[in-house]
């Protein structure tokens, strides 16, 4: 396996035209880590990554592995793996598929039944893909990506298609790929695709950046609250005053910027309130990751 | 050495899909077809003149005209579209299935790529050749010696030919690299390889042959130049050829400039635009 290095981004941006794909974007992902970049359809994600790639030319800004742009990898393959859409010549087979770039990249045919194996597919490896199903596709596109075993992996909305096993054995296998030192990089428009497998986050929208960081970060931002009600709202808004808790009134009673209940409930005991309803409340992390995403399409 | 993996798999990319042998065997067919054909009907003319006045056939050959070279050319006089298409297939089909992601990853060079693919084609062009003229002399040899005629096969001129017109074969591979390059759009080039090669170069050639300074031009384009090349084609026994004729090596020069001309063009536009 290649080390694993950072993915850099710098004032990266992309213009198709008028139109302003990918705008003055700038972050890092780091070796050893899975990072989910996250945005809506038509956020700049694919552009940033076929950039990235080598695939289309930046307007301005440099996107790196490590310093190195991806044209100047001196064993592309063995240095990353990408899978970007499951493009593939309907008439040749799983095997003579892989075969085909293994060739290119001057690696070991041994690699091609290796890596049919490690997704699933080696009883498929001589069925023509033109007859695969969707989430087989995304499972060849996955081994094209481990065909030169590299330290960095880069995978365009690789949960698509998949059924509910498929996703499970996807996020365990990205976690256990970070876990050896690799690089990981994995988009996607849906936060709870992948907020199970990513350990950091950039989300982007309309091609810029909106938050970028560990998902902790983001599991902050949607800290819970506390949700308390009584039959005597004047008394039980004294007794959150006493205790010094923060709090705003709503329909349901009160919100109260507390995680825990417990507290809330004490407060109110002690001050002898008679309470009709107390819980948390949880936004989730889909609730901060869409108002991130609405606040960028405001700027 | 990258250069060599990239040849290598441009050769696998053309024999791990049927493309291939379907157009062998098209190209097998069309020239059996021809120059078995044509040598059993001028066989028959020549054994039976009376008949063939008769029956209102006027073919009389030109003084001079060898049969055998003649039949034989079939092979590349009308075989050569088929090289052409492989070669303009070997590129708008990455465009087409969309392709040329993987294919950028595994060799971001793409100049590299582009010339294992004008490699690559030459010798699958040169393959084609091979068999194209194993057709032409199978079956236009039986039907000369079907009609007692000289097949001429112990002749080394007949095997000048035979060599020059696979050496054309395998330019005409290239010329499709060159073509697909520059028209991506795999229907928009197999439209261009039809129409250009059936019915426009056939009008230029004899439209060209009328006048002195355009019969000049005539010479150089692609069909007369592999004609000149391979040294007989039935053009010219058809009047459809022009006048003026250039040496064997003009010929093959014309077509190997033609085909690095149009590769070196398409290679710094398409080629080089953005893979979505």
């Amino acid at each position: 396996m290649a080390a694993g290095m950072p993915i850099e981004i710098t004032g990266l941006s992309k213009r198709f035209g008028p139109v302003t794909a990918v705008d003055d974007l700038s972050f890092t992902v780091a070796p050893g880590r899975v990072t989910g970049f996250l945005g809506p359809n038509g956020a700049g994600k694919t552009t940033t990554l076929r950039v990235l790639l080598g695939l289309e030319r930046a307007t301005a800004g440099t996107a790196t592995f490590g310093g190195t742009r991806y044209r100047d990898l001196a064993r592309p393959l063995e240095t990353v793996g990408a899978s970007l859409d499951a493009n593939f010549h309907p008439g040749r087979s799983a095997k003579q598929h892989l075969a085909v770039y293994a060739t290119a990249a001057g690696l070991s045919k041994s690699r091609v039944p290796a890596v049919l194996e490690t997704v699933g597919l080696s009883e498929f490896a001589g069925r023509r893909v033109g007859g695969f199903s969707l989430g087989m596709r995304q499972r060849l596109s996955l081994a094209y990506t481990l065909l030169g075993d590299p330290g960095v992996l880069v995978l365009d909305e690789p949960v698509n298609g998949l059924d509910p096993e498929g996703i499970r054995w996807i996020r365990g296998f990205l976690q256990s790929l970070a876990h050896e030192g690799r690089t990981v990089l994995v988009s996607s428009h849906l936060l709870s695709e992948v907020q199970q497998s990513v350990d950091d986050i950039v989300i982007i929208s309309r091609g810029r950046l909106v938050k970028s960081g560990p998902l902790s970060g983001l599991e902050l931002e949607a800290a819970p609250r506390t949700v308390v009600d009584s039959p005597d709202r004047l008394r039980l808004a004294g007794a959150l005053d006493q205790a010094g808790l923060e709090y705003t009134e709503d329909g349901e009673g009160f919100v109260v910027d507390e995680p825990d209940p417990g507290r809330v409930g004490h407060a109110a005991f002690v001050a002898g309130v008679e309470l009709s309803s107390l819980h948390r409340l949880t936004s989730g992390l889909e609730d901060s990751f869409l108002s991130l995403v609405s606040g960028g399409e405001q700027a | 050495m990258r250069a060599v993996r990239a040849l290598g798999s441009e050769f696998q990319k053309v024999f791990t899909t049927r493309m291939w042998w379907l157009i062998a065997i098209l190209l097998v067919a069309y020239v059996a077809f021809l120059a078995g054909g044509f040598g059993a009907f001028l066989g028959w003319t020549i054994e039976n003149p009376d008949a063939a006045q008769t029956s209102g056939n006027n073919t009389q050959l030109p003084p001079g005209m060898q049969l055998a070279p003649l039949l034989y050319s079939f092979a590349s006089s009308v075989g050569y579209v088929f090289p052409v298409l492989l070669g303009a297939l070997a590129v708008t089909g990455e465009f087409r299935h969309k392709t040329l992601t993987p294919t950028f990853l595994a060799e971001p060079r793409r100049t590299t790529v582009l010339s294992a693919k004008f490699g690559s084609q030459l010798v699958v062009g040169a393959g084609l050749g091979v068999v194209a003229f194993a057709t032409s002399v199978g079956t236009g040899a039986a039907a000369l010696a079907a009609f007692g005629l000289d097949t001429e096969l112990d002749t080394s001129d007949t095997w000048a030919l035979i060599g020059r017109g696979v050496l054309a074969m395998a330019l005409w591979g290239a010329i499709g690299v060159g073509l697909g390059a520059l028209v991506p759009n795999q229907v928009a080039a197999i439209v261009i390889v039809i129409a250009f090669t059936q019915f426009i170069e056939p009008i230029l050639r004899l439209a060209a042959s009328l006048n002195e300074v355009t019969a000049q031009i005539g010479q150089f384009l692609p069909g007369a130049a592999s004609d000149a090349l391979v040294g007989a084609s039935f053009y010219n026994i058809a009047a459809v050829g022009s006048p003026e004729a250039l040496e064997w090596w003009q010929g093959g020069l014309a077509l190997l400039t033609i085909g690095v001309v149009a590769t070196v063009i398409g290679g710094a536009t398409t080629w080089r635009r953005d893979v979505s």
